[in-house]
């Protein structure tokens, strides 16, 4: 097969689909008020503004006014998190979070930890789950919030999030929850889950980057992370990006349509499609995270005897691009976190390589991936010590 | 990250898997910091060229060049000119590293040698004075956080059985 080029990465970022991007340019020229002035120019703007904070809202059946739109996820991650412990200091100063977090959400409570907060942490179990009865022993009378992940980005498992709400419900703790990987690839309604605050970034569902976006329940508040001119009801002030939020807005609605018109279900064909040819073509082979309860698009697995970023630059210079979970893909000496915490030992978690597919993947594109991925497996294990023909 | 030389020499490695005839091996490395290698050599009694040289590398691309490069600069050497060559020189060679991988040019200098202590060690029982005797992890400095263990693994042991652990 001649080369192609294929994009595995959705989980890292996704490319901008072309509607969000019209949707998003007269905002610069045109309509670039200030959302907050009172002349016809910023009317144009807050009309955007608000037409976009709709769209976001029914993509998960909140209202309007719960959406709050900032600079990301990881600004959403901290102002749930850190709005909550502040405003709720003198209820109570624990809070409980998991093991597989995004950094944005374990630095953020490990840095409460010393600001006179206290924290636990709890395990998963081999698919990377969260088990609910371990989430309800960890809950003290001075708990005011538990923050566990919708679904995990390096893995793809989807956690129970409704048990989870549901622990916390009857014991009066807060749940906040990533979504920023879940987000518009998996049906998410918050009036039929119990989700306090939910975080969103606009640039893993074919919107902008720099824009992200909180729900937060009525009735919860937050201490602002951003003090200044009031916007965002209080909670996140600045000028509003208008045009990235345009953007978020209409990557908003176009998600809704992908998943009630087929979409989705073709993706999760795609993608197992490539775990299973992986698995069968690739010897010494696992999938990591849970088989079924996964995001649609994701697939990881962790190949024996080899390293993760040896396979990442095959594969780049075969034209795919994918990640890995391996030390040195992360600069550090310890290989992914996520990967350890589920129980594989250090040399299986070095292996790991993460593919993501996005909206546009077709099959032949699935072909050319599994047609390539067997040799540069091959090559490199012709050069391990570990490896035993 | 890489410059062309590192890639090609990832891309393209010379001299890479085993030498059945080796008459000397040394691994060095640990798997908990992600780089372990493994090298071949097949040194002439009388002499002490190194008249072939295979390496194994489990790790990233530095790793797998900088393992490749020190065979290439030792084939046909005797062994005190081979002991000569630095870490340093590995790199240079290479036309340089990103810091963070700097380490792995460190693995490949002690790979090479554990291989010669223990070419002596079989020849003679003991590593003569002048020479090192990498243990099996000392290439990222003490950074690891002191997981030296191998882990305990029923399916694949770290060490393979036909050589011993260089001390």
């Amino acid at each position: 097969m001649t080369q192609r080029k294929v994009y595995l990465d959705n989980s890292a970022t996704t490319k901008v689909d072309k509607r969000v991007l019209d949707a998003m340019l007269p905002y610069f020229s045109e309509n670039y008020g200030n959302p907050n002035s009172l002349h016809a120019w910023g009317r144009e703007a807050r009309k955007g503004l608000d037409k976009a904070r709709s769209q976001v809202a029914e993509l998960i059946g909140a209202e309007p006014k719960d959406i709050i739109f900032t600079g990301g996820g990881s600004e959403a991650d901290n102002l749930a998190i850190k709005g909550t412990a502040w405003a709720m200091k003198e209820k109570g100063r624990h809070i409980i979070t998991s093991c597989i977090e995004h950094h944005a959400v374990l630095d953020t409570v490990k840095w409460l930890g010393k600001m006179g907060y206290e924290f636990t942490i709890l395990p998963v179990d081999s698919y990377g789950m969260v088990d609910p009865q371990k989430l309800e022993a960890a809950i003290r009378p001075d708990t005011i919030l538990a923050s566990v992940m919708f679904a995990n980005n390096e893995i793809g498992t989807i956690e129970p999030v409704k048990e989870l709400g549901d622990v916390c419900r009857r014991h009066g703790v807060l749940f906040h929850t990533d979504g920023v990987q879940a987000t518009g690839h998996v049906n998410i309604n918050v009036k039929e889950l119990p989700i306090d605050m939910m975080t969103m970034a606009a640039h893993k569902m074919y919107g902008p980057k720099g824009v992200g976006g909180l729900y937060v329940r009525r009735g919860i508040k937050l201490t602002p992370l951003i003090h200044g001119g009031g916007q965002e009801f209080g909670l996140r002030s600045g000028t509003e990006n208008t045009a990235g939020v345009i953007g978020f807005g209409m990557a908003a609605e176009l998600a809704a349509d992908r998943l009630v018109n087929g979409e989705i279900e073709n993706e999760r064909r795609l993608r197992d499609r490539l775990i299973d040819g992986l698995l069968e073509k690739i010897p010494d082979t696992i999938l990591t995270g849970h088989r079924t309860e996964r995001l649609p698009y994701h697939a990881s697995i962790c190949v024996k005897y080899i390293e993760g970023e040896g396979m990442l630059l095959l594969m780049d210079s075969a034209g795919i691009g994918v990640s890995s979970g391996s030390a040195c893909t992360s600069g550090s000496l310890e290989p992914s976190y996520v990967l350890l915490s589920l129980g594989l030992d250090h040399t299986t978690a070095h292996g790991s390589v993460r593919l993501t597919l996005g909206k546009d993947i077709t099959d032949e594109d699935i072909d050319y991936v599994l047609e390539q991925f067997p040799p540069i497996v091959e090559k490199l294990r012709s050069m391990s010590p570990f490896y035993k023909k | 990250m890489y410059n062309e030389k590192v890639i090609d020499y990832f891309m393209h490695p010379r001299n890479a898997g085993k030498l059945e005839d080796a008459n000397a091996i040394g691994e060095v490395g640990n798997p908990t910091c992600g780089d372990v290698m493994k090298i071949y050599l097949k040194i002439n009694d009388d002499n002490e060229v190194i008249e072939d040289i295979k390496f194994e590398t489990f790790g990233c691309a530095a790793a797998i060049a900088t393992s490749s490069m020190v065979t290439e600069m030792v084939k046909g050497k005797t062994i005190s000119d081979a002991m000569k060559i630095t870490n340093k020189d590995v790199a240079e060679a290479l036309g340089g590293l990103p810091e963070i991988k700097l380490h792995c040019s460190l693995l490949a200098q002690q790979g090479l040698e554990a291989a010669v202590a223990d070419y002596f060690r079989r020849k003679t029982g003991r590593v003569p004075a002048g020479y090192k005797a990498p243990g099996s992890c000392t290439a990222c400095g003490g950074a690891c956080s002191g997981v030296t263990k191998p882990e305990q693994e029923e399916e694949e042991p770290f060490v393979s059985e036909d050589h011993r652990v260089a001390e």
